[in-house]
């Protein structure tokens, strides 16, 4: 299991291709790779705050509760923080499992958590300032599904 | 010497991210900051704020020491 920060823009593809090596009881990967958004111009740069060391303790608290409830065989989690441009990848979740339904459903739970509760602060820079963001109510409701 | 942090939107409001406070206790850190900057003292007080002593979560008062990191974290925005 791996849960990790990273500065540096970072290979989806890749990051797959090494999670996948060397598995022979595992029938199911799922990922998912979060894109920052260019909001119609509105966001230049996204910056993303964490908390080095408590952010990585909570979500691995999260991704613990996960392995536990879907039986997952691994998982792993890679977060940008820094300065994010438009198209950039800024997270990675990769779930394996037995068989898809619950690596699937592992993803989704994971994000939902990463998107509402994970200890980050963001702020958009764009042409217009920039602002603190909150997670949305879609953030909350999602988050509640899992409950 | 307590080593004090603040994240998010608490840091643009105080103009710094780390500091090195003299404090015997979160209470009497919390005190200081308010004398020096009343709208960072009311914002740490604030609705959802919540305070980390060595990376772990606290609730209430709790006595630091000279090597105690304390850090002042607002509502969090998920990734």
């Amino acid at each position: 299991m791996s849960v990790r920060l990273t500065e540096e823009p970072f290979d989806p593809g890749a990051l797959l291709s090494d999670f996948t090596r060397g598995r022979s009881e595992t029938g199911a990967i799922a990922t998912f790779t979060g894109i920052a958004r260019a909001e119609r111009g509105r966001t230049a740069v996204l910056e993303l705050e964490a908390y080095p060391g408590f952010t990585e303790a909570e979500i691995g608290k999260m991704a613990d509760q996960a392995r536990e409830r879907f039986g997952l065989h691994d998982l792993m989690i890679l977060h940008r923080v820094g300065e994010i441009g438009p198209g950039e990848p800024i997270v990675f979740v990769a779930t394996a499992a037995g068989h898809r339904r619950a690596a699937f459903e592992a993803c989704d739970f994971l994000m939902d958590y990463l998107k509402s509760r994970a200890p980050f602060w963001k702020k958009e820079h764009g042409p217009d300032g920039e602002r603190w963001i909150e997670p949305t109510a879609q953030d909350h409701a999602d988050r509640e599904r899992w409950r | 010497m307590a080593r004090v942090l603040l994240f998010g939107p608490l840091r643009d409001l105080a103009g710094w991210r780390e500091r090195d406070v003299d404090a015997a206790s979160v209470s009497a850190l919390r005190s200081l900051l308010a004398g020096e900057d009343a709208a960072l003292g009311e914002a740490l007080g604030g609705p959802g704020v919540q305070v980390a002593v060595d990376q772990a979560l606290v609730r209430g008062d709790l006595a630091l020491s000279a090597r105690s990191e304390v850090a002042f974290l607002p509502p969090m925005s998920g990734g």
